[in-house]
């Protein structure tokens, strides 16, 4: 099912290769155009290039981390319209509180479920 | 009375003294003591009884009545009290070696020299009239019993022919004799106070003689004297209180000054306090003395009523006891009299000497000498023998003394009334030794006022008026008042007038004496010798009882010491305390030693017995060094009891005990909580590792299950592939968490074997060659065919080797990989090295790599597949085996892990 005929762009950030090809394939089985990314810092140099509807972030990544990732982005203008979804197995309260604080519009925790996940990204896409 | 027959009685009399005192003084070199006996005691402290009671008592009672009663009614109500006063100053003078009242004072004011020169001159001062008074109590009883009605006896045409100065030279002769015989250094003079029991036996006997002669002989009992008495206007008033002419009010200060006079006159300080052999003698004392003091006064008033009664103005009253027995006929009697009398003054005399001479010589004469080097040098002159030589010069001066007092200024006073001003001399003493021995905040300064102010005050109002009157200073201060001021003057001072000059002196003197010596005490701060010996005397009975505290610390050499107690107790003397100082603490001293505090303590004190306190801490002082007292021990000593000082010792301990067990548990504590933070931290890492998995599984799977007609088989083979890994990862991650459990719970080795290294690190290789092939990485081993053999557990090592190979493996150069194996015996060690070709360890991870969860990336290799522990358990193996590990490295020169276990030698 394509929602958009210009397809929309996501980003999948996330140091684990498995999980970055579960994601990409239910992100292109929507529809989506998915790129990826294994370090925080792959993704920033990344998005010099390209401008996503959607970031799909992991936290705890060698290097740059998923939150001063997200912080980043929400320093660049050209990604002001960027949504980013963050994608973790940090589950705690506090973590969410730091997650929504560094810029972060969604934080789901691993491990997830599909449907809820695709449901999620479409719902962004669709309304903003 | 031929004068030969008086004298060779006299001299038979003192010979059988003689032999008395060289019995007992024998006996008690045989270790007898024959004066350690309570009823000799009791007779000894009758010295208090001289010529004054003797011949004086008759003659007070004439012109006072019974007033004469008070200077013995003073010490008899006092009695009860002695067993608290007397025995707590026994006990303290026993225990510092005390010598004399002035030692005493000295002592207590923390050993003062000033004190000990100050108390020995009132002492001197205040008791010369009262020596001299027996001398002339003497003379007279010789004058009267030589020319009894041949009329008043002519000034003798020179010295040599009166009879007063003979007496003297006889008194000094014989109180050298008794008194400086030898130098003990406890003072002790047993003959001495055996002779003084012996006088005291012959005085209340010769007396009660004369008293039953005059009342039963001349009258007919005490009835008929009293009835007789009452018919004469001048006799009649001898009984009443009203018509003495004696206030209460001096009635009072009269039984205070014999109150104090008891126990503080020298005399009576050397006999009950230093000649006291056992404070246990005391309770029977207490009665005995005042019973004697009854029976010697019974007589008197009987004798001076029949003296008035029979005689004329002519003859002085003080003479009546050897009058009355001479105009009655009964000559003979007239003499044992004499002999009675001469025994009072005698003793008084020997005993008075003695005691001013030991005083005289232990704080005046002896300090001066050391303080000029005379003697306590360096010089080896006997020391023993010049201080007896001191002494027996010193109880000449006094008696010289006594005969120029007599001669000029006692003549013209009776008995009691010179024999009063010593007393009211003696209670200037009173407020400094009963304030030493209660109020422990007294001090120096106080003590010093206290006694000056007290003897100029006397000096004032007695000595210097009766001079005047005898014409040998100007009358003006006594008549117009000192400079003129007429509130000044000796018998009307401060404008009060109305009281005889022996009550009126006594208030002032003592008044003011109290009040300087307690406002000065307590506006003056105790020197730290002064506390302690404060200390001391106030609470004498915790000194006793136990130990002493080691209160000075100092040091001096066990050589010095000899030196100094040979010099001046003689060479035998002081071997034998020596070795008794050594059989009661068991030690050979060796004279380059520095003796202990508690020795020097032991040789001052029996120094002190010699020389007096003051005297013995200066000498001490030339050869001991002493240290500072520290604050604390002064805070132990001041306010604290024994008990409270060893309770806080305990708290103190407990309180140590405490801090130190809650250090302990603190650590423990941070320990517990450092442990708990790595155990959340450890507990948070592991559960992200499980996630991830789980993660890729979960959604991968799902994929499958929802889209598996849509999927391709490659795909599907992909992701079910993945899966299956992922699914190992968790198993190993499972393993290895439980790993280190394992590692944790047991620091002991399971099974020990002898295993051979070589072997298995072939067989490890061998198991992942499909690994090292996959990767296109080769392997070099050496070529060596030794065994290289280690105690350890088989199973154990070959994970260490797994590890180290994974890891090389991991961080090998991805396009020609090589991993280089070595095996060393370096001394007692294997040493097993495995070197990669990859990239190298940052400097700054090399440490971290070995704790847990540390996993290195980077940007090429994306992210390496492991756990993050598998370094650390191989460290934990490697130590369990009592090896090390560690790691070198050159970034892009790979790293090459060593490991180094000990070598099992057979």
């Amino acid at each position: 099912m394509q929602i958009s005929d210009s397809a929309s762009k996501i980003l999948v950030v996330d140091d684990e290769p498995n999980i970055v090809i579960a994601l990409e394939y239910l992100l292109q089985r929507e529809g989506y155009e998915v790129h990826k990314a294994y370090t925080g810092q792959e993704a920033l140099d990344r998005l010099e290039t390209i401008t996503p509807d959607v970031v799909v972030l992991d936290v705890m990544m060698p290097g740059m981390d998923g939150f001063e990732v997200a912080r980043r982005i929400r320093q660049m203008p050209a990604l002001e319209c960027t949504k980013i979804i963050f994608l973790t197995a940090k589950g705690t309260q506090r973590d969410k509180e730091s997650g929504y604080a560094s810029g972060a519009e969604y934080y789901m925790i691993k491990p997830f479920e599909n449907e809820v996940f695709v449901s999620t990204v479409n719902e962004i896409m669709a309304y903003g | 009375m031929a004068l030969s027959l008086v004298i060779g009685f006299s001299l038979a009399y003192i010979t059988l003294l003689f032999l008395i005192a060289w019995w007992v003084d024998k006996r008690a070199e045989q270790g007898v003591s024959v004066v350690n006996n309570p009823y000799i005691y009791a007779l000894s402290l009758a010295v208090y009884c001289t010529a004054w009671t003797f011949f004086g008592s008759v003659g007070r009672a004439t012109t006072g009545g019974l007033s004469f009663l008070g200077v013995y009614l003073g010490p008899t109500l006092l009695a009860p009290l002695w067993y608290m006063l007397l025995r707590k100053m026994i006990l303290i003078s026993k225990h510092q070696r005390i010598t004399s009242i002035a030692d005493f004072i000295s002592a207590r004011y923390g050993k003062s020299t000033l004190l000990g020169v100050l108390v020995t001159l009132i002492a001197v001062l205040g008791i010369v009239p009262y020596i001299s008074i027996q001398l002339k109590a003497v003379t007279f009883g010789i004058n009267t019993l030589t020319h009894f009605g041949g009329g008043p006896v002519a000034a003798p045409a020179s010295i040599l022919l009166d009879a007063g100065f003979w007496v003297t030279v006889a008194m000094a002769i014989f109180t050298v004799i008794f008194g400086t015989r030898k130098l003990d250094p406890n003072e002790r003079h047993e003959g001495l106070v055996a002779a003084v029991a012996f006088e005291s036996i012959i005085k209340l006997v010769t007396f009660t003689a004369v008293g039953l002669f005059v009342t039963f002989g001349i009258y007919n009992g005490f009835g008929d004297i009293f009835t007789q008495a009452t018919y004469r206007p001048d006799t009649a008033k001898m009984l009443t209180f009203e018509s003495s002419g004696v206030t209460s009010f001096s009635w009072n200060v009269l039984m205070m000054l014999s109150l104090f006079a008891i126990i503080l006159l020298p005399r009576q300080f050397h006999i009950s306090v230093v000649e006291n052999t056992s404070p246990r003698h005391i309770p029977k004392a207490m009665w005995v003395f005042p019973l004697y003091l009854l029976l010697i006064n019974i007589f008197v008033l009987p004798i001076a009523l029949a003296g008035k009664m029979m005689f004329d103005s002519g003859i002085h009253p003080d003479t009546y006891v050897l009058s009355l027995p001479l105009a009655k006929g009964a000559a003979w009697l007239a003499l044992a009299a004499f002999i009675g009398g001469f025994s009072a003054a005698t003793s008084m005399v020997v005993v008075e000497a003695t005691a001013l001479s030991i005083m005289f010589s232990n704080h005046i004469v002896v300090p001066l000498l050391i303080k000029t080097r005379s003697i306590g040098g360096n010089d080896l002159v006997n020391g023993a023998a010049r201080l007896l030589d001191i002494r027996r010069i010193s109880i000449l001066l006094m008696l010289i003394l006594a005969y120029w007092y007599q001669k000029s200024v006692g003549n013209t006073y009776d008995l009691v009334s010179v024999g009063l001003i010593s007393f009211t001399a003696a209670a200037q003493l009173a407020p400094a030794v009963i304030g030493g021995l209660y109020w422990k905040r007294a001090t120096h300064q106080g003590a010093v006022s206290g006694l000056v102010v007290g003897f100029l005050i006397w000096a004032f109002c007695l000595p210097l008026p009766s001079m005047a009157q005898a014409g040998i200073i100007s009358n003006t201060f006594v008549t117009e008042g000192l400079f003129g001021i007429a509130f000044l003057k000796p018998y009307a001072l401060f404008g009060m007038t109305g009281l005889d000059p022996i009550t009126h002196a006594a208030f002032w003197s003592l008044f003011l004496n109290t009040w300087a010596y307690a406002i000065i005490s307590v506006n003056t701060q105790p020197s730290m010798l002064s506390l302690t010996q404060a200390d001391l005397f106030v609470n004498i009975h915790k000194y006793i009882s136990g130990q002493e505290y080691d209160i000075l610390k100092r040091e001096a050499k066990i050589g010095d010491l000899k030196a100094v107690l040979n010099r001046f107790l003689g060479e035998s003397r002081s071997l034998s305390l020596f070795n008794e100082y050594q059989q009661a603490n068991g030690f050979l001293p060796d004279n380059q030693k520095i003796a202990q505090a508690e020795l020097i303590s032991f040789v001052e004190t029996n120094l002190a017995g010699a020389i007096g306190a003051a005297s013995a801490r200066l000498v001490i002082d030339s050869v001991a060094k002493e240290e500072q007292i520290t604050l604390d021990e002064v805070m132990r000593i001041l306010e604290q009891t024994r008990e409270a000082v060893q309770h806080s010792r305990i708290m103190e301990t407990k309180n140590e005990e405490l801090k130190v067990l809650t250090l302990q548990l603190t650590r423990a504590n941070e320990q517990l909580k450092q442990l708990d933070r790595l155990k959340a931290d450890f507990i948070t890492t592991v559960t992200h590792e499980l996630r991830t998995p789980v993660t890729s599984i979960k959604a991968l799977s799902r994929i499958i299950l929802d889209d598996y007609e849509r999927l391709d088989d490659e795909r599907r083979t992909a992701y079910l592939q993945i899966i299956v890994n992922e699914s190992d990862r968790i198993s190993r991650l499972i393993n290895q968490v439980l790993d280190i459990e394992k590692l944790r719970s047991a620091e002991q080795l399971h099974s020990v074997d002898t295993v051979d290294l070589r072997e298995i690190m072939l067989s490890t290789v061998a198991g992942m060659q499909q690994l090292f092939a996959e990767r296109n990485v080769t392997c070099s081993l050496p070529h060596s065919g030794d065994a290289f053999l280690v105690k350890g557990d088989r199973d154990k090592l070959i994970q260490v080797m797994v590890n180290l190979l994974s890891n090389a493996l991991k961080f090998c150069d991805p396009v020609s990989g090589n991993i280089k194996i070595e095996l060393h015996i370096k001394g007692h060690f294997v040493l097993l090295r495995v070197q990669d070709n990859g990239k190298g360890i940052p400097m700054h991870a090399r440490d971290m790599i070995f704790e847990q969860f540390t996993q290195l990336h980077s940007h090429e290799q994306g992210k390496p597949q492991g756990t993050g522990l598998g370094l650390f358990i191989t460290k934990k193996i490697v130590e369990q085996h009592g090896g090390t590990i560690r790691v070198e490295s050159e970034p892009g020169e790979g790293a090459t892990f060593e490991v180094k276990l000990p070598l099992f030698e057979q």
